[in-house]
């Protein structure tokens, strides 16, 4: 027993001190959580396609954490892929620039659809951004003034909604959807609601003017989820009126059990979203350290596999699942701005 | 004597039950009340406890169970090697379309007509899309099969294992279910021939990570798991005992381990989010270990548990009788010789106990694996600790969050895979304190 014990630890130890020598020969990835389903399709088909090269690691934890990492620097303790589900902040290229990482190659790989849906039983929906914009904002303009939002149940909004409390379950902070949701759904609702006018008058930053426009009700009438779709599913299985906000792949998986509002009275679907009908929609990246190509084995032949058509095409796998494939010509673009070299 | 006189007639003037009344009545009743409280507050917890294990196995037992499909595959050289280059091209096997065998042996068994595209691409999406290396890896091993028919057991595609088991619900409208119509009634007709059917799944076990349900395991995560035991063990068990030793037996007491003390009884306490965080800044930027190793997970959670030792080997040797120790001194035993041939074998159940019960705790953390890369998407086997994996509590983290229903069952399964590790470690502990504990 004690012999083992002290070959193991010799092994331990001589292991700890070999690794900082040993080269990695694996493409580590990290970042958002929307596209890791993606990125895990491809990183599986990669392995199985190429068996020279061992298969991708991919690390989850949120765009912003995958981008941090990202910027850490150049080497092999340092990732190689960033997957984001937003582009890349001006504040985060300048960190990069600082830490070593000078060239950034970014590759849009398709559209991701954010859907509304709600419990299967209920009644069909049909939303719009001004709807809600009223059932969520914090402050509401009611006779050409700015109150705090006295609506309790979805008919005050609107008299075609349901007659049922205000319940929305929206992506938390950290989500890079939230940012979609405000851009697209709070923003546009505000416009449309006519408070933007309203609050143009009262507050002259326009920067103050966007936050009023999104700022979401406090009351517990809208719940931030921090976690992942899967706990605002459990959110609506236990408040049948409560309505929800999912990744388009997310939803075509659960579609037993959810029922999908329409937006402006168009129906999400991958066609509607890539026609640009469906309005609430985002592109989806991955970002690639230009340094570590041809140093880490694979990277390039992982990235040339990503965007190849029998990845991201309409007919791939990834379409499958939910990815709303850029246009054809788009999608040449990409692979051509990545051969080519373009940089950040 | 008129001083005892006056009580002596104030006692006579009560009745006698009330002399002799000295609370009995409220002690009895009082110490009844206690046990019932007792007895709650166990029946709570055994009943929380019966909630969270029967929710688990009858959500989770069915993983255990994988739908498969065995059909006579043919391996035929016009598919696998048409230019007939194998000899020469290493190639050429492992690129070959295998996916095509299956749809060929799939038209024949169902009687389609190959030609009509979407029909045929619905009865291939019943198999799993992991069939590819599954009859690549038969052919890579043994190319003489090329040629002959072979029966191969492949694994039915995960919406399918969900629709056969019963947990996909078939009244809702065919749009809105990932299984169609014409495919449940596939499914019930190869069901009938004997050739669609459900075994032990073994998969979960020896397999790494998938985007497949079907084809997803825990295998990855074990070897994970089973490397940062060992090391967590291997560091941690000497290097608390020696502490606690050198404190216990040898230091001085003055403020200096009075700060030592403290400080470990706070570390013990501390979130293990933050052991992450100082194993992100000191093993992997600062010593340039790599990302998502075992090896620096181990590290980590040796942190994390060497206060739990610690302060379970000192209350062990602190429970040995300072008799054995003055004994062994006054026959002429030298200090170390007084502590390790008599004090050190009298601790060691509590040492094994505290140990057992810190690695458990370790085994199933999550928090400080997620800042060094741990919580990851790796496929392949890790062959030593330094290569890329994940541990048992990281998979089910990840599996929690997977979109597809078939995750729903494997999340269960892991836990209960988990809940039997867990199990396992805390009976060793308990047996290992009868078999050697010596009460005084």
């Amino acid at each position: 027993m004690k012999a083992l014990k002290l070959t193991v630890a010799a092994l331990v130890a001589s292991a700890a001190f070999a690794g900082t020598a040993a080269a990695r020969d694996q493409v580590q990835v990290a970042g958002s959580s929307t596209v890791l389903p993606y990125a895990k399709i491809v990183a599986e088909t990669f392995g199985e396609t190429f068996p020279d090269f061992k298969t991708p690691v991919v690390e989850s934890g949120g765009s912003s954490a995958g981008l941090k990492e990202f910027c850490k620097g150049v080497g092999e303790d340092t990732i190689d892929v960033a997957n984001s589900s937003r582009k890349i902040k001006d504040s985060e290229i300048e960190a990069c620039k600082a830490a070593g990482v000078t060239e950034i190659q970014e590759v849009k790989i398709g559209y991701d659809g954010i859907v509304f849906a709600t419990d299967a039983g209920n009644a069909d929906l049909a939303l719009k951004p001004e709807h809600l914009y009223k059932a969520l904002a914090a402050e509401v303009v009611v006779d050409g003034k700015l109150v705090a939002n006295p609506y309790k149940k979805w008919s005050e909004v609107d008299a075609s909604l349901p007659d049922a409390e205000i319940a929305a379950f929206i992506p938390g902070q950290k989500h890079g959807t939230r940012e979609v949701f405000e851009e697209k759904i709070l923003a546009e609702g505000c416009k449309e609601a006519g408070a933007q006018d309203v609050i143009k008058a009262a507050v002259s930053d326009a920067k103050e003017q966007l936050a009023k426009c999104v700022a979401v009700r406090k009351d517990g009438m809208a719940v931030d989820i921090d976690g992942d779709y899967t706990e605002t599913l459990a959110r609506i299985a236990s408040n049948k009126s409560g309505i929800g906000v999912f990744g388009l792949s997310f939803y075509e998986n659960n579609a037993d059990k959810l029922k999908v509002a329409t937006v402006n009275g168009v129906v999400p679907s991958t066609e509607t979203i890539a026609s640009g009908e469906y309005p609430v929609s985002r592109p989806l990246f991955f970002y690639v350290k230009k340094a570590h190509m041809g140093v880490v084995p694979g990277l390039k032949e992982y990235v040339e596999f990503f965007i190849d058509d029998q990845m991201i095409g309409p007919d791939s796998p990834l379409a499958e699942y939910g990815l709303v494939s850029a246009p054809d010509a788009e999608r040449e673009e990409i692979r051509k701005a990545f051969e080519a070299g373009n940089m950040l | 004597m008129t001083d005892l006189a006056s009580p002596t007639v104030r006692v006579s003037t009560r009745p006698a039950e009330t002399r002799r009344d000295i609370g009995i009545k409220r002690r009895y009743a009082a110490e009844r009340r206690f046990r019932a409280y007792g007895i709650s507050a166990i029946v709570l917890g055994l009943f929380f406890l019966a909630v969270l294990v029967s929710t688990v196995v009858s959500k989770g037992y069915t993983a255990f169970l994988q739908t498969t499909i065995t059909l006579p595959i043919e391996f035929s050289e016009k598919v696998i090697d048409p230019k007939n280059e194998r000899a020469t091209d290493a190639k050429q096997l492992m690129t070959a379309n295998y996916p095509l065998l299956v749809r060929d042996a799939l038209v024949k068994q169902l009687g389609l007509d190959a030609t009509k595209r979407p029909l045929v691409k619905q009865a291939t999406d019943m198999i799993s899309a992991s069939a590819r290396t599954q009859l690549r890896n038969i052919v890579v091993a043994d190319p003489s099969i090329i040629g002959k028919t072979v029966p191969v057991t492949l694994l039915a595609e995960a919406n399918i294992d969900s629709a056969f088991k019963g947990q996909i619900d078939l009244s809702v409208a065919e749009t809105n279910r990932k299984v169609k119509d014409r495919q449940v009634a596939w499914m019930n007709e190869l069901a009938d021939a004997g050739i669609l059917k459900t075994s032990f799944n073994t998969g979960i076990f020896t397999f790494g990570a998938s985007s497949r349900p079907e084809a997803a395991g825990v295998g990855v995560a074990l070897i994970g798991s089973l490397y940062m035991m060992l090391i967590v063990l291997v560091l941690s068990l000497p290097i608390g005992v020696a502490a606690s030793i050198y404190l216990e037996e040898f230091a001085p007491k003055n403020r200096l381990t009075d700060l030592i003390e403290v400080n470990i009884n706070n570390l013990a306490a501390v979130p293990s989010i933050v052991y992450g965080l100082l194993g992100l800044a000191v093993f992997i930027n600062f010593a340039g270990m790599p990302r998502s190793a075992a090896l620096v997970g181990g590290f980590v959670l040796t942190l994390m548990t060497l206060p739990t030792i610690i302060i379970a080997t000192r209350a062990a040797l602190k429970a040995v009788p300072p008799s054995i120790r003055s004994a062994a001194l006054g026959l002429g035993a030298s200090k170390m010789q007084t502590i390790f041939h008599h004090v050190l074998p009298l601790a060691m159940p509590g040492i094994l106990t505290g140990t057992i019960i810190g690695l458990a705790h370790a085994l199933g953390e999550t928090a400080p694996l997620l800042l060094i890369g741990m919580v990851a998407f790796v496929v392949d086997f890790p062959g030593s600790p330094l290569e890329p994996s994940t541990a048992l509590p990281v998979q089910i983290y990840m599996w929690a969050n997977e979109a597809e229903r078939a995750f729903v069952e494997r999340t269960s399964g892991a836990i209960i895979i988990l809940l039997i590790f867990l199990v396992f470690m805390n009976l060793g502990a308990i047996l290992l304190r009868r078999r050697f504990e010596r009460r005084w």
